[in-house]
């Protein structure tokens, strides 16, 4: 029997309404006991003085790049990031080479993150055969072979024919459609945000209306089929709006927001003077819509956190503005500036703030973990609240290194992270 | 106000009129009144640039703005190297950054650089060690011709300081409007600028312009009138009807002139479209300046390229 005993730690578990000194015992990667003083001499100790212990963090949207692009990311280096920032589970998007339209690409994703260890990774299948839109993927396979929700992210599911049967379908699993909404024809050639920053820049903008009308359109078809859509990585106040009336009237739809597009502006392209870290779809906003994204995460309106994580290889960033990928990392940046940010500014309580980024996600995508319950899964994201460091790049664990946060330094740092009952991962203490 | 020249230019780029203090463009414009002088000599060189190098890396079609660089190089006694596209590595798909290495490798004093992506120049000069001068980057910016405008319009009126200058065209894809918006109301004019409303961008007042739909209102009044051109090539077929629809509602006509002030002067950067955004009537009437843009242009083009060099006040007699 494997024992672990994490000491003086400060448990908040939104779950049990948690917020006190408590001692954790987990046996056999399980949660065995939440106590004032628990003694156990068998048991490894972790003495989390002065940290916080929370349910494992899990980021909904990331991109692992495996298979295909090996190059951007791994699996095993895509985990070895994720518990590096936190998180002890990660939901991986589909637009891999090939992409995770089959049960066949769902078992592999799932055997090499087997092999990796570290963090849990649970594949997020295809709508539609090789993304394209048009036939809808073998969707009840890849639930079989572990899938835990459906996207054609990258693309949005342009065709609504395609969404409505999509969103009726998947009903039959009770497993979320995950939507990245742009509509195409608008968005045209664009490479930021539209407004006075990229009219300055003579960079073709990219207005939120091309998310808005797709917002609307999905929450319209919620309505229709009852199906569960969650939108992914939401950026602009009128889609805010939309998923707000929309679960004012009892649709099925959910959202989620990263953290660059609660941290950062438009204005950041300008700063830097066309550093292509600055360019991701949906791209950085304008003021507005950024302190929309906030009052939505302090209302409540707001689902959860998801970093969107997505590696580009060095090279490819090192393009002119207009011919450089889309995308940004996040893994190992998401929980410090997201803290640092809604928690010591904006004075989000830290219990809404854990349950952003466990509690949350582990409903909506209908994960194990979530929960510092007994008899729980033994997940654990301990947070140092008292950290400072700055974001340096070089020492990710990511096989890529394209941030827009480098050198910005951030209180309030993930400390160690804790999977099925083993120590994957502590910050080291100088 | 009257602006005083900069001793100097502070940065080692010119990527654009943005990053510039109404000094330093009162400084280049000074410089290049004095260029001015030299082309009107028996033997149009002077050696302020000798021993000196410039590579014009232009990676978008051009033939006016590349000739005016290579004129002012040449006047400087610089030594020019000329990269185009076309006859390049960039179809065997070298990138920009690589490009522009192999280049500095040879260790140039200047790189031009004309390209099709906007911030093209900024990411360069980041990295580069020459100096980098911005001969159009996409929609962003086109500085040196917003410096020959403004030279123009300053060797006609003595100043820009309450000049009315309306602009008008396709305000969307066009970085001569923007250069222009930003030094212009630097300077202390006062910008109009005008289009169809489906090529008007988010946000442009912010620049620091007035923006009108009606060619008309903008013109009213005005010192000078600037047409840009109508870019068909970038254009797909949804932004406005059609060329013949476009005369009637944007083209400068003799007409429409009348509007303006009398002496109201008649600019355009050129290539133009004659008979879509400007009627020959007025391209080639007594109000046009158009070629004497060109003629500063050189000018312009030999200040800034002799300022970066470390030149200041009186450029060195032959």
């Amino acid at each position: 029997m494997s024992r672990l005993l994490i000491k003086h730690g400060r448990v908040v578990d939104p779950t049990q309404r948690l917020d006190e000194g408590l001692n954790v015992l987990i046996v056999d990667g399980k949660v065995a006991r939440l106590a004032e003083r628990i003694e156990d001499k068998d048991a490894q100790v972790i003495d989390a003085t002065g940290l916080v212990v929370a349910p494992g963090f899990i980021d909904v949207h990331v991109h692992l790049r495996e298979p295909g692009f090996e190059y951007k990311e791994t699996i095993a280096s895509g985990v070895a990031a994720a518990v590096a920032g936190g998180f002890t589970a990660v939901c991986c998007m589909p637009n891999t080479q090939p992409p995770n339209d089959s049960a066949a690409v769902t078992e592999f994703i799932r055997a090499r993150a087997a092999e990796a260890g570290l963090a849990r990774v649970y594949p997020v299948g295809a709508v539609s055969k090789g993304l394209e839109g048009e036939e809808l993927a073998e969707v009840g396979e890849m639930v079989r072979a572990g899938a835990v929700a459906f996207s054609d992210d990258g693309r949005p599911v342009h065709n609504a024919y395609l969404m409505r049967r999509v969103l009726e379908y998947t009903q039959l699993f009770d497993v979320p459609v995950v939507d990245h909404c742009e509509e195409p024809t608008l968005v045209a050639k664009g490479v930021m945000h539209e407004g006075a920053v990229a009219t300055r820049l003579g960079l073709r903008g990219i207005p939120a209306a091309a998310e808005e009308v797709m917002v609307a359109r999905d929450v319209v078809l919620a309505e229709l089929t009852g199906g569960r859509v969650h939108i992914a990585h939401l950026s602009t106040r009128g889609a805010l709006d939309r998923v707000r009336e929309g679960k004012a009237r009892g649709a099925a739809v959910t959202c989620e927001v990263t953290p660059h597009h609660l941290a950062l502006t438009d204005q950041a392209v300008a700063d830097t003077s066309f550093d292509t870290d600055t360019k991701m779809n949906p791209p950085l906003r304008s003021p507005e819509h950024v302190d929309a994204l906030i009052q939505g995460v302090l209302d409540g309106t707001v689902d959860c956190l998801a970093t969107d994580h997505a590696p580009h290889h060095a090279d490819e960033k090192a393009l002119e503005y207009d011919l450089a990928p889309f995308g940004v990392v996040g893994l190992e940046t998401a929980v410090p500036v997201t803290y640092d940010l809604l928690v010591r500014k904006h004075k989000l309580p830290l219990r809404l703030f854990v349950a952003l980024w466990s509690s949350n996600p582990a409903r909506l995508f209908k994960l194990p973990g979530g929960s510092l319950k007994v008899g729980s899964p033994a997940d654990i994201t301990l947070l140092d609240l008292n950290a400072r460091a700055t974001v340096n790049p070089d020492r990710f664990r990511s096989l890529s290194r394209n941030t827009p946060f480098a050198g910005q330094r951030l209180k309030g740092w993930p400390g160690a992270t804790v999977v099925g009952g083993k120590v994957v991962w502590r910050r080291e203490r100088k | 106000m009257t602006v005083k020249a900069a001793p100097r230019l502070r940065g080692k780029d010119l990527v654009g009129i943005d990053p510039l203090s109404p000094g330093e463009i009162q400084l280049i414009l000074d410089t290049a009144e004095q260029m001015r002088d030299i082309a009107q000599r028996p033997i149009k060189k002077v050696p302020a640039l000798r021993g000196k190098t410039v590579v014009n890396l232009f990676m978008e079609a051009s033939t006016r703005t590349r000739f005016s660089f290579e004129v002012a190089e040449k006047r400087l006694s610089a030594d020019s190297l000329n990269f185009s596209a076309s006859a390049s590595s960039v179809s065997k798909g070298e990138t920009l950054l690589d490009t522009a290495l192999n280049l500095e490798a040879m260790q140039p004093d200047f790189i031009v650089l004309r390209h099709q992506y906007a911030g093209a120049p900024h990411q360069l000069a980041r990295i580069l060690k020459s100096s980098v001068i911005n001969a159009g980057d996409g929609a962003h910016e086109h500085p040196t011709q917003a410096l020959l405008d403004a030279l123009t319009i300053r060797l006609k009126r003595q100043t820009l300081e309450g000049q009315v200058v309306a602009i008008v065209g396709d305000l969307q894809h066009s970085r001569v409007v923007r250069s222009n918006i930003l030094l212009l109301s630097r300077m202390g004019a006062k910008v109009r600028v005008a289009g169809p409303p489906s090529l008007i961008p988010v946000g442009m007042d912010a620049m620091g312009c007035e923006v009108y739909r009606r060619m008309e209102e903008a013109i009213a009044g005005a010192d000078v009138v600037m047409m840009l051109r109508i870019q068909l090539e970038r254009q797909g077929r949804m932004n406005f009807p059609t060329v013949r629809e476009y005369y009637d509602f944007y083209a400068l006509t003799p007409e429409r002139l009348k509007l303006a002030k009398k002496d109201c002067l008649v600019m355009h950067p050129g290539p133009m479209n004659r008979g879509v955004e400007i009627d020959s009537r007025v391209a080639d009437g007594p109000q046009s300046v158009i070629l004497e843009q060109v003629t500063n242009g050189v000018a312009v083009r030999m200040a800034v390229l002799y300022l970066l060099a470390g030149g200041n006040g009186e450029p060195a007699a032959d």
